[in-house]
């Protein structure tokens, strides 16, 4: 018996999510009375993998093997398929981002275990076993009952507390070997980008919508972000426009995101704009009318136009945070 | 090359959700129901290979699981310009039902590419198209935002954190796609509106499969408190209750 956590690395560095899951894996453990297995693939060093016990971990299981280097959606599966089985897991938890939404359902299919996808708080009971999911793009909460031995959660980011713990773990370097059939996917080309702050890992954000009239006007709002370390985001019709990347595009059809503060800037508040941003912790907006749809989502704003407000919020960011 | 897009039927994305006494079923009565916004993309940009004579690409196929209730969704696919349809004749209430269900018509007939979206904006699983490859033994890719085929080679475009990587899979393989796939959806011309009332849509009677998930309860998020007016003259207001009172900066 025990909890499985697959714990994804980013060049050998877990992020705050990882600690998010592994806490959510020892408390549903601990609800089971039972212990959480992480299981990390890839090279990352003792010191690192430490850090998954002080979040509740009893086991660490490390793998590392280059076949393994890049996410191929079939062979993680197997393996991570393989680990539950052997350690009995009777709930395996994933984060909701893409990796997990990779490997999931798969693991789903091996294991013949019903999923809970976009969890964010702990199992509401055990028997029958109910987890608390988002529907309807968050225009909703469903309890949903995974009725199968083995049961599945995938974590929304951002929705669960970090709970450290002094317990001793364990970790466990094992050799596995990967079967070269199964490895399918084929990496032509990398294109990352470095040193910027990421959407989906912000604690902060400042977005802006057509409200700022032109991608000329852009210079407060990454101000702001700067000043305020935030990543910035923007509404679909900004990125459709051309006048910001497309990875910038929150909402329905964009980036879910759940920071603990999304700055609106001239953004009016769409349904499937909020679909992407009402799981954050706070919202401000900043918008010229004030019956924009935004101001019921938000708790606090702004009734000004933007190119005069941002400039006096820059300068009190900089001033107070000194 | 024959393409296979799987479509889900949700509600209009700005439908106010509503429950039917005892919160455990959506309140259909009034409500529009629409192609999936990444089902409708992935079907775009089939149909844009298709048109590109060098892609290769013959056909493109929907397939959806649903009640005839859902049939003018299928219509409205087969308007945009889908060649034909499968309907499988059951309820879609279950990621893992619905998988089994898309799998028995992969396995009678065949398809080099099958898309699927990232999730149905009603449960918002992100399940069924990753169940479906694993089903079927295929390779899968998640999180594509661009499909090329160049000298008979489909190339694929996935995001990955702060990046993208060009990936490549052997056919037939299932792509999850978002974000990126097709720039707007397609609309229906009225000649593809003509046209659709004599495409073939076949039909075919579920196999039997459990549910490993039941929703019983749907609840409406909590409200928000109320949002407190800064002055727009006072911005520094605005700072320092974010620093003191809410404590995120
Ligand atoms: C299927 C579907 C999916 C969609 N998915 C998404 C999605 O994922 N994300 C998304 O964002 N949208 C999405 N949309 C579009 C959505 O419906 C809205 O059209 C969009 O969110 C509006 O963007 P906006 O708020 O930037 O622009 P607008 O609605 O034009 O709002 C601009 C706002 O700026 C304010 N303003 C004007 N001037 C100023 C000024 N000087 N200072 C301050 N404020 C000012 C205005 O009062 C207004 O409220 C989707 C639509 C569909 C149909
Ligand atoms: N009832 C259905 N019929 C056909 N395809 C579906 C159905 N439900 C989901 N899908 C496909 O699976 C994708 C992801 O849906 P989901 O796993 O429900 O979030 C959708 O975008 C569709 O491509």
């Amino acid at each position: 018996m025990s909890v499985l956590v697959f714990t994804e690395n980013w060049d050998g560095r877990f992020k705050k999510l990882t600690f998010e899951l592994v806490s959510y894996a020892a408390k549903t453990a601990e609800m089971l009375n039972t212990t959480a297995t992480a299981v990390s693939i890839g090279k990352v060093d003792d010191a690192e993998l430490k850090k998954l016990g002080s979040y509740g971990a009893k086991k660490i299981i490390a793998i590392e093997n280059e076949k393994l280097n890049i996410l191929d959606n079939q062979a993680y599966s197997a393996l991570i398929a393989d680990l539950a089985k052997e350690e009995g897991a009777q709930v395996v938890v994933l984060s909701n981002n893409n990796t997990g939404k990779a490997i999931a359902p798969r693991l789903s299919v091996r294991l013949k275990a019903g999923i809970g996808s976009g969890v964010s708080r702990l199992p509401l009971s055990l028997e029958p076993f109910t987890v608390y999911k988002r529907t309807y793009s968050g225009n909703a909460f469903a309890h949903q009952v995974i009725k199968t031995p083995v049961k599945i959660v995938t974590l929304a980011q951002n929705s669960f507390d970090l709970t450290e713990t002094s317990d001793s773990s364990v970790i466990e370097r094992r050799q596995v070997t990967v079967d070269g059939e199964i490895l399918k996917t084929t990496v032509k080309d990398v294109q990352k980008q470095t040193g910027k702050i990421l959407l989906t890992d912000a604690d902060v954000v400042v977005s802006g919508g057509r409200g700022m009239k032109s991608p000329d006007n852009w210079a407060p709002i990454v101000e702001l972000a700067q000043a305020l370390g935030a990543a910035t985001a923007c509404s679909r019709p900004v990125s459709d426009e051309g006048w910001r990347p497309h990875e910038e595009h929150t909402g329905q059809t964009g980036k879910i995101i759940a920071p603990n503060l999304y700055i609106a800037v001239g953004i009016s508040g769409a349904t499937q704009h909020l679909a992407g941003i009402s799981s954050s912790k706070y919202i401000v907006a900043i918008n010229t009318d004030k019956d924009a749809p935004i101001f019921e989502a938000a708790q606090y704003g702004i009734v000004g136009d933007a190119m005069k407000v941002l400039p006096g919020v820059i300068a009190a960011v900089k001033e107070l945070r000194k | 090359m024959k393409i296979l897009v799987c479509i889900s039927n949700v509600p209009d994305t700005t439908t106010k959700i509503k429950f039917l006494e005892g919160n455990n079923k959506l309140d259909t009565a009034g409500i529009q129901w629409v192609i999936n916004p990444w089902d409708e993309l992935s079907l775009t940009r089939a149909l844009e290979l298709k048109d590109d004579a060098s892609t290769g690409v013959k056909s493109v196929t929907v397939a959806h699981v649903g009640s005839a209730a859902s049939e003018p969704t299928i219509r409205k696919a087969l308007a945009i310009g889908a060649d034909d349809a499968i309907r499988v004749n059951m309820d879609a209430t279950d990621a893992y039902n619905v998988a089994t269900q898309l799998a028995e018509v992969l396995k009678k007939e065949q398809f080099d590419i099958v898309l699927c979206g990232i999730e149905s904006s009603d449960y918002n699983g992100s399940l069924v198209g990753g169940m479906l490859s694993e089903m079927l033994g295929m390779p899968s890719v998640s999180a594509v935002s661009g499909i090329n085929i160049a000298n008979g080679e489909v190339v694929l475009t996935r995001e990955i954190d702060g990046g993208k990587e060009v990936v490549t899979v052997p056919s037939p393989f299932v792509a999850v796609v978002q974000k990126g796939i097709a720039k707007e959806p397609r609309i229906a011309a009225m000649r593809g509106i003509m046209m659709a009332r004599t495409k073939p849509i076949k039909i075919c009677e579920p196999v039997e499969c459990e549910n490993l998930t039941e929703i019983v309860t749907f609840e409406k998020p909590e409200p928000r408190a109320k949002c407190r007016f800064v002055d727009a003259e006072n911005p520094k207001q605005l700072v320092e209750l974010l620093m003191n009172e809410a404590k995120v900066i």
